[in-house]
């Protein structure tokens, strides 16, 4: 009888496992048609073309359901790449640094005080940073530069550096933890210098997990809507240096959403732009995978 | 290399096979006397340690070790697990340096300079007394590069240079012929043995003349084990070696002279015929005939 119950208890626990599991990637799904159906409309009811859409710099659709607005997103595309790769370049060597310190210079240290440290930035919600931003490093960069206004690029660029610079951080330590210690050990055996093993042996081998946290990083400045909508300056314009005003994919949705009726062109530009933002993760996370995968590959060889 | 083995029949009874050129059958004179024993060797002294203490935080893993290792011989250091032989090892290229906590009070000198003083270059030190691990730990990368990683870092650049020493090093580790054809595959490639043998070229790579070897056969199996074996013969014409070992046999096959450590403490150091047919401390004797430890 105890058998029996024992085993009822092993299917029920894993049914219960499966269907948790299967749920989420129903809802993953789920979203995923649900954005295709709403934003396809700027191409299917509205016929405007993809082309349009990714390489125009006209933004301007009609919030009624006749259409014949323009839908080109161009602005806020470059807005995004733009603010993500200048932030990407701000932090990578603050985050490759820290993470460098606090696993190889001084990991007791990083434990107890770098480690909490980072996990605070984390917790620090989005709006609190753009927030600061607005009011600490929007004026600050006005004087520094002597600029009409601190909105824009530059700004948009520092918040998102600071707000994903723990996740890269985290993300790099953890790799660069998880190179054997054995390889360490050879390479000081060798009378290697600490810097020296840590840019022949550690770094070298700790890159792919390195390269998945940049990545991690870089999807999450993509994503990022608030603090962004709050210090780029919001103007629907290509940003002419680092400093000038734009917009970008995720702030221009925040922006313009509540107002735009339901259904119409306007309405769907935006569910538009929320699939490319959608298309743009699925992409990071292929690449963590082709970049996780690759090594893994490299090894068996 | 000479691979043909004989069976030689062991003063107690058993049997083990051992090679023609094996220092235990060229070198039985012991003509260094210590205050321990007779030391198998020349005059020349490579390594002392004079009141050796070290406490890794309050822990004392070694107990007063005071130890002459003699140059161009094989000195295996046996012993229970935990009782300090592998620690004693690295301090001899300050890779305690590497741990918390770990504190050493006494001498340790190598040619007669003191390798603890202040200002001592702990890569040249690590350069001269090269270290081969337990577990084969070739980095992940090419056969030539693993072989190249350590003059690379002491500046060599040189092409042909590196070739040489690739060629050189290998041969010295008894791999050349096995792997000459594909130097530019992954290490990763290699058999465990085969891996275990790079590791050794690695090491003398970097032109050590002191090779320490901490249980270098135990996760090997016995072919080759007995290849690695068969290169101690060789290696101790040119480096003085040093190998951890937790399998006695293997310290009969093949050391000179034989330290037999016990709870931090070096209890017999000799030369290994002694140690082996009449150790002159009973607790020697338990380990020894497998009644202890």
């Amino acid at each position: 009888m105890k058998g029996k119950n024992r085993f009822r208890r092993e299917y029920a626990g894993r049914a219960v496992v499966t269907a948790f599991g299967i749920f989420m990637i129903a809802v993953t799904f789920a979203i995923g048609i649900f954005l295709a159906y709403k934003g396809l409309g700027t191409f299917t009811t509205y016929k405007h073309s993809l082309m349009e859409f990714l390489f125009s710099a006209h933004w301007n659709p009609a919030d009624d359901f006749q259409g014949g607005g323009a839908v080109g997103a161009a602005i806020f595309i470059v807005g995004s790449l733009s603010t993500c790769g200048l932030a990407l370049l701000i932090v990578v060597p603050f985050s490759l640094a820290s993470a460098i310190f606090l696993t190889e210079i001084s990991p007791r240290f990083g434990a107890h005080f770098f480690q909490p440290a980072i996990e605070i930035f984390v917790g620090i919600p989005s709006v609190v940073y753009g927030w600061v931003g607005t009011s600490v490093l929007v004026p600050a960069i006005r004087k520094a530069f002597h600029l009409q206004v601190g909105y824009g690029v530059l700004a948009a660029s520092l918040v998102l550096a600071v707000m994903i610079y723990p996740s890269i951080t985290t993300v790099a330590a953890d790799a660069i933890r998880s190179v054997p210690q054995g390889y360490r050990e050879a390479s000081y055996g060798m009378g290697s210098t600490r810097w020296q093993t840590i840019r022949r042996i550690v770094l070298p081998n700790a890159k792919s997990g390195i390269l998945t946290g940049i990545i991690l990083g870089l999807a999450r400045a993509f994503g990022e809507a608030l603090a962004v909508a709050m210090v780029i300056g919001q103007m629907k314009a290509f940003p002419r240096n680092i400093f000038s005003p734009t917009s970008n994919l995720t702030a221009t949705i925040a922006a313009d959403m509540g107002g735009a009726a339901e259904g119409g062109e306007y309405n769907t530009a935006l569910w538009t732009i929320a699939l490319l933002l959608f298309f743009i993760s699925l992409l990071f996370i292929f690449l963590i995978h082709l970049v996780s995968g690759k090594v893994e590959h490299s090894n068996e060889k | 290399m000479n691979l043909q083995t004989k069976i030689a029949v062991r003063p107690d009874g058993s049997q083990t096979p051992v090679h023609q050129d094996l220092p235990f059958q060229q070198d039985q004179e012991a003509k260094i006397q210590t205050a321990y024993g007779k030391l198998s060797g020349k005059e020349k002294i490579k390594i002392g340690m004079q009141n050796l203490d070290l406490y890794y935080g309050d822990f004392q893993a070694l107990k007063g070790i005071n130890m002459e290792i003699p140059e161009n011989r094989v000195t295996a250091f046996i012993g229970p697990s935990g009782c300090g032989k592998s620690t004693c090892l690295k301090t001899l290229n300050r890779m305690n340096d590497l741990v918390e906590n770990c504190r050493i009070t006494g001498k340790v000198t190598i040619d007669g300079e003191d390798i603890y003083a202040p200002r001592t270059d702990v890569t040249l030190l690590r350069k001269r007394a090269g270290m081969v691990f337990q577990k084969a730990n070739p980095f992940p990368m090419s056969i030539y590069d693993n072989v190249t990683y350590g003059p690379k870092i002491h500046g060599v650049k040189n092409k042909a240079k590196l070739d040489e020493i690739v060629e050189t090093s290998l041969q010295a580790a008894a791999l050349w012929d096995e792997v000459k054809d594909r130097l530019k595959k992954s290490a990763l490639s290699l058999s465990g043995g085969q891996q275990q043998r790079l590791c050794i070229a690695r090491t003398l790579a970097v032109k050590p003349d002191i090779l320490l070897m901490d249980e270098p056969t135990s996760a090997l199996d016995p072919i080759s084990t007995l290849k690695i074996e068969d290169l101690m013969g060789d290696l101790r014409k040119e480096y003085t070696v040093i190998i951890v070992t937790h399998n006695m046999q293997q310290a009969a096959r093949i050391a000179d002279n034989t330290a037999f450590f016990l709870l931090g403490q070096l209890v017999e150091y000799t030369n290994t015929t002694d140690m082996f047919n009449n150790p002159a401390d009973e607790r020697t004797e338990r380990y020894i005939t497998g009644r202890f430890g």
